[in-house]
């Protein structure tokens, strides 16, 4: 059965502190990612959203965490998220309104109309969006990070997988290609213990996913993944580690998915006992805001301010994008290619 | 009778080959107790256990190998992708293992590789793939593809039944939109490498399979009534191997012949289809041979992209309308 992970933090020594802005800063992310998400529930339900809406309940935590590890800015450190990590884009400066529009298939969102969800970049803000198939991102952001290396510059790439996405072709080949190459690179290997409606006993056949990496010679934590605090020492670690010039670390964060694959799922397969420990127990926002108030190192009101500050931000952002138009529809030819321009527009279209 | 819809249709066509050969087992991502995303083996481990309903990792490339393994010895797997788009993940597998092994190795491979293709579903470039043409190129492989809830079953049967790799495909818009009267407790079985006229007329040929069948249906009683245009509409069901005896009749009797198919343009189906009907009836065309498909673009999400993209039954008619008139 499946149990919270209440094992302590690994000892990852980062060194890394962080200020008391900084510890509110996540904190907001946090919130903006349950918020922004919640506010997609109710446009599914209104039948705004035109496909499947993915959550991340549960699992805000690692992903915000460790976009915070990274090097941010315009031209720094590069991630690709997963369909719950939502958390890191926002972290690398995807607004709440690409993300609205996205899921509306507005015409003016990042990929105008053309792509679902979070598959969406900005190279330069230093995320890239992932496709459908499992696993593909993984030899793709060796290629980013082979980019790193071979500019010399001190960058570094972060690559998040599923539990069942480990099973792909993909995720070991591109995995053994950047340990070979010695690439700055961070795989964070999520364990949340649902592919789908599949369990992790009939995915693999090891029980952690860090035992997987260390079959390519490459270094392999286990952290508990609703523990905002470890997974962010365990990235900042790994990220300037590979930094330095010392290749690819893999980092398995243990959480749980609490809600179903997308909305249309009841999750009618995961036991309602153990979703209620975790749920109850185990929140990484509720956590993380007990440890920061507990040592301290913010206040109540700062925490309540930024709630208030995320539901305008959220609103705002609703407003904003929700009467916006579809996109044209032959604003659907071009762009295939750069030359030439657009697909052909079919000859019975213009009968 | 009982009315049941494509997607039961599909179910029922399983189950029965189930009961009937113990050597037909089911394999695939979440087709266990879950009952697979679109519920097509929902109760299947109930009836038949674990053991002929396997849940898989998510490894395209390993379930179509493992069929492959387990039909050289003698069983009969059914794999499941979850969604088409992912049959590229298991390409090698298809093209270079499974399709050579009898020719080049004398290894029977009787396997199935099913999966829920197509679009009208707002499921964006990667849950609304079509196929077809990317494996259409590999001698070796069988290609169905049903529009209507008998073929769904008769054509899963046969394909379960027959000696050689099966690509069975299978529209997730006709899931449950699709419905029909099945006479209970009558074997079907729809026979691998034949079409079915699916409406007679003498005017011109609508040569389709898939969703467009129904779109292409649709049409047609549109010409009917508002231009006096009677058209023939072809369902090919069987892509590989073409039933050529079927498209040339067709052509023989109208003379004048569409095309259309959802996948795209480019090296689609429909370029194959033409160029046998050059080669075979070239004399009896009276007017050039047209396609109607998707536009050359991966398929769009946004409701107004996808429905440009994709080929709509106002298509087909001003298609029809045009070559009518030639």
């Amino acid at each position: 059965m499946a149990l919270p992970a209440t094992r302590p933090t690994a000892a990852v020594p980062s060194g890394a502190a962080l200020s008391a802005d900084q510890l509110l800063e996540i904190y907001y992310y946090l919130r903006l990612t349950r918020t922004l998400e919640e506010r997609l529930v109710a446009l599914y339900r209104q039948t705004k959203v035109i496909g499947g809406l993915f959550r991340s309940l549960g699992q805000e935590g690692e992903s915000v965490a460790s976009a915070y590890a990274l090097e941010r800015g315009r031209n720094k450190d590069v991630l690709s998220p997963l369909i719950r990590n939502l958390g890191s884009m926002l972290v690398m400066g995807a607004q709440p309104i690409e993300i609205l529009r996205q899921y509306m298939a507005k015409a003016d969102s990042p990929t105008r109309g053309r792509e679902l969800n979070v598959h969406f970049n900005d190279l330069e803000k230093g995320y890239l969006g992932q496709i459908s198939h499992l696993g593909d991102m993984i030899p793709v952001m060796a290629g980013i990070a082979l980019t790193f290396k071979l500019r010399r510059e001190p960058r570094v790439g972060l690559v998040y997988i599923g539990d069942g996405g480990t099973s792909t072709g993909t995720f070991h080949e591109g995995l053994n290609f950047a340990a070979v190459q010695r690439l700055p690179l961070v795989v964070i290997g999520e364990y949340n213990h649902w592919a789908y409606s599949t369990p992790p006993e009939r995915q693999f056949a090891v029980k952690d996913l860090a035992e997987k990496a260390k079959g390519y010679g490459i270094p392999a934590v286990s952290v508990d993944g609703n523990d905002v605090f470890a997974v962010y020492e365990a990235t900042k670690f790994a990220a300037e580690r590979a930094r330095r010039g010392k290749g690819v670390h893999f980092i398995e964060v243990k959480t749980y998915r609490r809600k179903g694959h997308a909305e249309h799922d009841d999750q009618h397969y995961v036991p309602k006992d153990v979703l209620d420990l975790w749920s109850k127990s185990n929140d990484p926002i509720d956590r993380y805001s007990q440890r920061v108030l507990a040592a301290d190192l913010v206040s109540e009101s700062d925490l309540k301010d930024i709630d208030d500050r995320v539901r305008m931000e959220v609103d705002q952002a609703t407003d904003a994008c929700m009467n916006e138009p579809l996109p044209d529809a032959e604003s659907a030819l071009p762009g295939v290619y750069v030359n030439p321009p657009a697909a052909d527009k079919l000859w019975f279209k213009s009968l | 009778m009982a009315e049941v819809t494509y997607l039961e249709a599909l179910r029922q066509g399983l189950w029965e080959e189930m009961e009937r050969d113990d050597r037909v087992f089911i394999l695939g991502e979440d087709v266990g107790l879950y009952g697979g995303a679109f519920k097509v083996t929902e109760g299947f481990t109930k009836r038949f256990g674990e053991t002929r309903v396997i849940d898989t990792p998510i490894s395209e490339a390993a379930i179509v190998g493992a069929a492959a393994g387990a039909a050289h010895m003698g069983l009969r797997p059914v794999a499941e992708m979850q969604f088409i788009d992912f049959i590229s993940c298991a390409y090698d597998m298809l093209t270079n293992y499974v399709a050579t092994a009898r020719y080049r190795a004398g290894l029977s491979t009787p396997l199935v590789v099913r999966g829920p293709c197509g679009g009208y579903v707002r499921g964006g470039p990667f849950h609304s793939q079509n196929p077809e043409a990317a494996f259409l190129h590999t001698p070796g492989l069988k290609i169905v593809y049903p529009a209507t809830a008998r073929d769904a079953k008769g054509l899963i049967k046969s394909s379960i039944r027959d000696e050689d790799p099966v690509l069975y495909l299978e529209h997730k818009w006709l899931y449950r939109r699709i419905k029909e009267q099945l006479p209970e407790g009558e074997e079907i079985l729809t026979p691998i490498g034949q079409a079915r006229l699916a409406r007679e007329g003498e005017h011109l040929s609508i040569i389709t399979y898939g969703a467009t069948l129904w779109k292409s249906l649709e049409a047609a009683e549109k010409l009917d009534k508002e231009d006096g245009v009677s058209v023939d509409v072809l369902d090919l069901r069987t892509l590989l191997p073409l039933d050529d005896a079927a498209i040339v009749a067709t052509v023989k009797k109208t003379n004048k012949v569409l095309i259309v198919h959802e996948d795209t343009r480019t090296g689609g189906i429909a370029g194959e289809i033409a160029a046998r009907i050059n080669e075979q009836a070239f004399e009896w065309l009276d007017g050039p041979i047209t396609r109607v498909t998707a536009h050359d673009v991966p398929l769009p999400y946004a409701p107004t992209l996808e429905d440009f993209v994709l080929p709509q039954t106002d298509d087909i008619v001003k298609a029809a309308r045009w070559l009518a008139k030639y």
